[in-house]
């Protein structure tokens, strides 16, 4: 069997063949009627305003506090910087719940308002769906910055602080390069996140006033089982995407990284020493917040758990744990492809390689309703509900699993792939002695990130799931629709420390026997 | 004249103590093996490393807790002296005026240290459009607008050539001369040393030791010095 290539070409080659099947379905069924309803109008520009609005609040906050952080060195820092990747990880549902319970109708600041004799706050709309935007954002953003920041060579500060920059020259000579060639590609990519985010959309907007394209999808397909409808709010969707996309990688300047020979020294003092630490308190209370509200609520709930629940978690984990190795096992053989056809022909494994990314650009949603119209009349599409989940959530994460993978095999080829050749090993032996002692870690971690991602996502679940087949977050979603809070708040935290648990443990299984 | 007056001069961890004198104008090489401190030296007396303790002084002046920009110093990394996003001309003004708007005056002393230093005709080009030499020739550019009366080489001309090296070497020397500077350079080659030092201050067991001719440091070695060399 020869294993080491073919396979992956075959399997990248499926992958598009499924896309592309799935935007031909939409075309078809939508009769390439191109006719918008006022609707349907509306839904576009509320897509483009909250997701513009999200991306140009997420930057405006994320600049002064990533400047503050790589400023100052406290205690806590690092853990503070660490925790600002755990959004990434954070089922959206549990978010949601934890920020109504700090700026719902219910929540703390409502609370406190009705005590000084103010009205309750409303988020709904608008303001709910930029502010959960800005909380999963901000963050990232912000890391992307820190790395920004890090390539400035420490030398030019030394050079700034000895030619007397003031704090003006500073920022315009040394740190706006940076934010220039970083922040238009930091924009972009949650421009595209908020426009595809569903679950926030679904929990804290509705209405004609605030859904989104993806929120119109569902309700076409779920409420009115409007399929020419929906294929039509599908390609608009996948246009919106790909031409983001495309705009992103016009627009993304190969970064280079020059970071200096010097260590960064941090500033002690100065000016702007309070302005900074206002900042970093500010967004930590903010993000931390409604973390913090969820594990409050939830713990007193936890004890108490419906059945429905404990059986959605288990339901969960399974398809969590069956899309990591989905999407691992995938992942794994489309980057050997990669890397085999980059020996030869390395154009053509780098357009490859973009093809593949390209998936990231198509919405689930869009993917789901599409081969939901090829399956329809074969099979009971709410039957291999389960499924088809498992294989668009190990899908949505393979551009991660291959950015992990290709860099690993690379250098598996590089190093023993040349020993390798020379013994004459292939298929599975190959596999075994070169790949995986390169690939253990990367494949724990895309494993693990593939977990908590498909443990907390609610977005194809909510189209075709039932009774028998709900996941946690669609029971969650169901408990938080019937007003059973407290359920519900055991349902998130129960949710979050499933996500978290899954990747810290897959995580950690690359790590223990590491031979390389 | 420079003097460290029992300092103790600290960077993260490590500690580097320095009693000495750098009689001044002329240049003065400092060498030791790598991680001894040699570093820690010229940042330190930049103001970009405290001093615990002691304290050093420039031309009779205390410079102890003085920021960077008010020493009497300019300093040449070993990379990364240019700012990227700007021409040459603008990378030279900055010696002059960090906001750049120069008067005419200041305009043509800037043209000036470009002729003194042959860049006239790479004048408008980015640093990424020129060699490892001519970036560094911009930064001495830049140093001699600024006209402090110290000069400091932090392996400066380490990532070049030998033929590009003493080159630069050469141009350091005349600068120096015609500008009476003392230079303090930290180098891994002990040839940059011979070729253009008066004197040369050895670095070794977070200690620098006081400055020794350049004839008699190479001519009669102390043991430590010896086997540093490999003699």
């Amino acid at each position: 069997m020869k294993l080491t290539g073919w396979s992956g070409v075959v399997i990248g080659a499926l992958i598009l063949l499924g896309c592309g099947a799935a935007i031909a379905a939409l075309i078809g069924v939508s009769g390439g009627d191109l006719t918008l309803s006022a609707g349907d109008l509306a839904a576009i520009r509320f897509t483009l305003t909250q997701a513009a609005l999200s991306a140009v609040g997420s930057v405006l906050v994320a600049v002064p506090l990533a400047r503050a952080l790589a400023r100052r060195r406290f205690w806590g820092r690092n853990l503070l910087v660490t925790a600002m990747g755990a959004p990434f990880l954070l089922p959206v549902l549990v978010a949601v719940l934890g920020l109504l319970a700090i700026w719902g109708r219910n929540g703390v600041l409502s609370t406190a308002l009705t005590a000084i004799g103010a009205e309750r706050l409303n988020i709904y709309g608008m303001t709910g769906v930029v502010m959960a935007h800005l909380f999963f954002n901000i963050p990232l953003v912000t890391r992307l910055l820190l790395q920004g920041w890090a390539t400035i060579p420490a030398e030019h500060f030394r050079l700034g602080a000895q030619l007397g920059f003031g704090a003006r020259a500073r920022f315009r000579l040394i740190e706006l390069p940076m934010l220039r060639a970083v922040l238009p590609g930091a924009g972009l990519l949650v421009f595209l996140l908020c426009i595809t985010s569903f679950a926030i959309a679904l929990t804290l907007g509705g209405g004609p006033k605030a859904t989104t394209v993806e929120l119109a999808i569902y309700q076409a397909i779920r409420f009115d089982f409007d399929l020419p409808r929906a294929g039509l709010l599908a390609l608009i969707q996948t246009g919106l995407c790909l031409g983001v996309a495309t705009i992103a990688m016009l627009t993304g300047r190969a970064g280079e990284a020059r970071a200096g020979m010097i260590r960064p020294v941090a500033m002690m003092g100065g000016a702007g020493r309070w302005l900074d630490f206002t900042v970093i308190a500010c967004t930590t209370v903010f993000l931390a917040g409604p973390v913090v509200a969820v594990i409050v609520r939830g713990v007193p709930a936890l004890i108490d758990l419906p059945s429905s629940v404990i059986e959605a978690a288990i339901r969960s984990i399974l398809v969590a744990i069956s899309s990591a190795l989905l999407s691992v096992s995938a992942g794994l053989m489309i980057a050997i492809g990669l890397v085999r056809i980059g020996l030869a022909r390395p154009v053509l494994a780098r357009l490859g390689e973009g093809a593949m990314l390209i998936v990231l650009a198509i919405s689930p949603f869009v993917l789901a309703t599409g081969w939901f119209i090829l399956l329809r009349g074969h099979v009971d599409p709410f039957a291999i509900a389960l499924p088809m989940v498992v294989l668009i959530n190990a899908l949505m994460a393979l551009p991660f699993a291959l950015r992990a993978f290709v860099p690993a095999v690379a250098l598996a080829q590089r190093t023993d792939g040349r020993l390798a050749d020379m013994l004459g090993l292939t298929g599975l032996a190959r596999l075994r002695h070169v790949m995986l002692p390169h690939v253990r870690g990367p494949a724990a971690f895309a494993a693990g990130l593939t977990a908590a991602l498909s443990m907390g996502d609610l977005g194809v679940i909510a189209l075709f799931g039932s009774t028998t087949t709900a996941t946690l977050p669609l029971v969650m979603y169901q408990l938080m629709g019937a007003y059973r809070m407290e359920a519900a708040a055991g349902a998130a935290l129960l949710l979050l420390i499933l996500s978290f648990g899954m990747f810290a443990v897959i995580d950690r299984l690359g790590k223990t026997h590491d031979p390389v | 004249m420079i003097r460290f007056e029992g300092a103790v001069l600290r960077n993260g961890a490590f500690e580097l103590s320095a009693d000495l004198t750098v009689a001044g104008p002329g240049i003065c090489a400092v060498i030791g093996p790598s991680g001894s401190g040699k570093s820690t030296l010229l940042l330190a007396l930049a103001g970009f490393l405290p001093v615990a303790q002691g304290r050093v002084t420039i031309g009779g002046q205390d410079v102890t807790s003085l920021p960077p920009a008010a020493r009497p110093v300019s300093v040449l990394f070993q990379d990364h002296n240019l700012f990227a996003h700007l021409d040459v001309t603008a990378n030279v003004a900055l010696g002059l005026r960090p906001n750049l708007r120069l008067s005419d005056a200041e305009r043509e002393r800037v043209q000036d240290a470009l002729h003194r230093t042959g860049l006239e005709a790479l004048a408008k080009r980015k640093p990424d459009a020129l060699s490892g030499g001519q970036q560094q020739r911009v930064a001495i550019a830049r140093a001699l607008l600024r006209d402090r009366p110290v000069l400091l080489l932090d392996e400066a001309f380490g990532a070049l050539g030998p033929g590009l090296r003493r080159d630069m070497l050469n141009l350091v020397q005349s600068v120096a001369v015609e500008r009476a500077l003392t230079v303090l350079m930290v180098t891994h080659e002990p040839e940059d040393a011979r070729t253009i030092a008066d004197q040369v201050v050895f670095v070794a067991d977070g200690r620098a030791h006081v400055p020794l001719a350049t004839e008699a440091f190479f001519a009669t070695p102390a043991p430590a010095v010896a086997a540093y060399l490999g003699l």
